[in-house]
């Protein structure tokens, strides 16, 4: 790619070069980048919003004040910030061996499903102590996202079957799956959702302990924050500290290598799914047992699977850094609830990804201007 | 029950699917894979949809609906085939996007009630044909019709014609295509182009003929993934496609119309008496789409057909060919 273009700009002429980067950039660089990515997709997003009627400086001044304006609204933000984190954490280790699981949301949905089994079951008496009571819905729910990962990757292990369709498709099989249950079995007096779970079988939440400590009055921030970060970190340690995650990282930029270096590359594609769906699914149970405390369909298929995988991809797979860009997303979420048109986040988290995407061009070559004779 | 009129609603409903997978199959034979059927499929329903409110005039609406679903495509276009990036992630970008775009744009459409629509009516003579007639050639949309001359015409095209060729080639060995004066990056532009007019057309569909309306993200409702299925299925061929897309739409109108009638073959019919178990009538077309894929993938195994050689590899000059 050695195009070029000859700008004439007053007296002096620019020769814009393209060329490819022969070196590593130094280590700031890709992080400026997805940062300025990041910026110029609110602009665009501005520009549209405005297009389509509304004032794009008063949203994003909305948004700012809506999700860090106070401790009451950041821990809402962080409570929004949480099952992104655990989706993303699932999308992040699948990306890694470039398997496109696209499907968290259905593992996250079957982890959701899994864990409020325990307690509509019932599995366990509502009496059981909470010390019991969450590790086990913990279980069931990565049990259940595992089962939801185990199935496209056995059929692409051993088919061949795209992986993006078939985590896609089940998907929707996910929700109708949960729908069947709280409609048809689990039902609150005939409305699409369970009963309220037990007190025992929700997770921990900060204002339960304002009695000691008044600050935190109100603050609905969850266990399921600790689960997160402590998944991300046990991930970052999997993947470049463990000789698993060197095969995962191997098979992902170089499958041919990997295999010569005698690496089963259809046992790792099943175990990875499974360990994404594991972690979408502990995803789900956080959002049941810390948030919604029931079984429905719509705020817990609210869409965390796909956010997760654009966090995953501005992270750049790093579990570490889709903590912090969980944050952003959770933020973007929680205010842009109130914005109209409705659709506004849905579109900016669009538009932001496809600014990333198209920013990577940037690590890959670099643009050179040269001040040319007259 | 009467399944030639379920079929025959199939049928309709199977045109969105066609018109979707040849779109993506066009794009996919020249090299480019687009993941964001989806998001073109919404903003060609939304665009159509109020350009036809706007305007009074549906020929418009489906013109704009291809209109822009080909200038989104065009995004995915310069950032997989000028840019290079990741195809995969750059076609579910795509995704997000038109679902975002159409959402936003479309905010009140679905209050917006009624429009004129595109018009349906009957083939003088093929319609009177029993069974088929009634099924394929009476009251259907005139896009029915259309679909069924895009899929020979896409057969031949593609398979007999030389502009084919140069499609076939710069999916198939892009530097030998490029070596013989192709311009790989124009085609590439170019059937990406087309496969996003067809995804508006698939959408343009559904809001003016279909299922007319608009009803956000539920308008589509997965459908454009289902036709990325398809075009796997169809192993890149436009008569296999048709076949899985009218099966596919024959399929979704059966799961509609068996909750109906109270007796179902002399029994009292358990979706009727139990609407609970309508949730399994619903997992049915994403499970058959992802059998569909084990049938398809594992015949392309055995007979080693397989996706066009550079589907999903940007083509970079000077670089050892692929």
């Amino acid at each position: 790619m050695a195009e070029s273009t000859v700008v004439k700009k007053g007296r002096a002429s620019f020769k814009i070069r393209v060329e490819p980067r022969l070196n590593e950039p130094p280590a700031w660089y890709p992080a400026a980048v997805s940062f300025g990515a990041l910026i110029v997709a609110l602009i665009l997003g501005g520009i549209l919003i405005s297009l389509a009627g509304g004032d794009p400086i008063r949203s994003y001044l909305h948004i700012a004040k809506a999700s860090f304006g106070d401790s009451g609204v950041l821990s809402d933000t962080i409570v929004k910030a949480t099952p992104i984190i655990l989706a993303a954490l699932a999308c992040s280790v699948a990306f890694r061996m470039k398997l496109w699981n696209i499907g968290a949301e259905g593992q996250f949905i079957m982890g959701a499903f899994g864990a409020s089994a325990i307690v509509l079951a019932p599995v366990l008496p509502a009496e059981t102590p909470r010390i019991i009571f969450i590790p086990v819905m913990m279980m069931a729910g990565m049990a259940a996202g595992a089962l939801w990962g185990f199935i496209p990757g056995y059929l692409k292990a051993k088919f061949n079957v795209n992986e993006i369709i078939s985590t896609l498709m089940l998907n929707y099989v996910a929700v109708a799956w949960v729908n069947f249950w709280i409609f048809g079995v689990w039902t609150e007096g005939g409305f699409q959702m369970s009963p309220k779970f037990p007190a025992t079988a929700s997770l921990p939440r900060l204002l339960e302990y304002a009695e000691a400590f008044p600050i935190l009055r109100g603050l609905t921030t969850h266990l399921g924050l600790v689960i997160g970060v402590v998944a991300a970190v046990i991930l970052w340690f999997i993947i470049f500290r463990s000789r698993w995650g060197y095969e995962i990282r191997l098979i992902g930029d170089n499958p041919h290598a990997a295999q010569y270096a005698g690496i089963n590359i259809t046992q790792n594609i099943i175990w990875v799914m499974m360990l994404s769906g594991a972690l979408a699914g502990l995803g789900g149970m956080s959002e049941v047992a810390g948030v919604v405390h029931r079984l429905q369909t719509a705020p817990v298929a609210a869409g965390y699977g796909f956010t997760g995988i654009i966090v995953a991809w501005l992270a750049k797979l790093n579990p570490l850094v889709i903590i912090v860009a969980s944050i952003l997303f959770g933020a973007l979420i929680l205010a842009g609830r109130e914005i109209q048109p409705s659709g506004v986040p849905k579109m900016i988290q669009g538009i932001i990804l496809v600014c990333l995407i198209a920013s990577d061009f940037l690590l890959r070559y670099r643009i050179v201007v040269e001040r040319g004779e007259e | 029950m009467d399944f030639t009129i379920i079929l025959q609603a199939g049928i309709a409903s199977g045109t969105v699917l066609l018109f979707a997978t040849i779109g993506e199959l066009f794009s996919e034979r020249a090299g480019v894979l687009n993941l964001g059927v989806e998001g073109m499929m919404l903003i060609g329903a939304m665009s159509a949809f109020s350009a036809t409110i706007a305007t009074g005039n549906p020929w418009l609406g489906v013109l704009v609906a291809m209109f822009f679903a080909g200038l989104i495509s065009q995004i995915h276009a310069f950032i997989v085939i000028t840019l290079q990036a990741d195809q995969v992630v750059s076609g579910l970008s795509l995704t997000f996007l038109g679902a975002g775009i159409s959402l936003v744009l479309g905010e009140g459409l679905s209050k917006a009630g009624t429009v004129s629509l595109l018009p349906n009516f009957s083939i003088p003579l093929l319609s009177l044909i029993p069974i088929i007639g009634k099924i394929f050639f009476t009251n259907q949309s005139i896009l029915v019709y259309v679909g069924y001359l895009l899929v020979p015409l896409s057969w031949y095209y593609i398979n007999r014609t030389r502009p084919g060729l140069h499609l076939r080639s710069v999916g198939e060995y892009p530097s030998a295509a490029d070596a013989l004066g192709i311009n790989v990056f124009r085609l590439r532009y170019f059937y990406v182009f087309i496969g996003g007019m067809l995804a508006g057309l698939a959408g343009a569909t559904i809001s003016l003929a279909v299922s007319p309306g608009w009803f956000s993200e539920l308008t589509t409702g997965g459908q454009g993934w289902i036709a990325i299925g398809l075009v796997i299925f169809a192993q890149w061929d436009p008569i296999r496609a048709a076949v899985g897309a009218y099966t596919f739409g024959a399929l979704r109108r059966l799961i509609l119309d068996i909750q109906g009638p109270l007796v179902l073959f002399g029994f009292a019919n358990p979706f009727y008496y139990n609407p609970y178990l309508g949730f399994f009538l619903q997992m049915l077309p994403y499970l058959f789409t992802v059998f569909v894929l084990v049938i398809g993938s594992r015949e392309a195994m055995r007979k080693r057909i397989g996706a066009p050689a550079a589907l999903g590899n940007p083509y970079v000059r000077g670089e050892r060919g692929k």
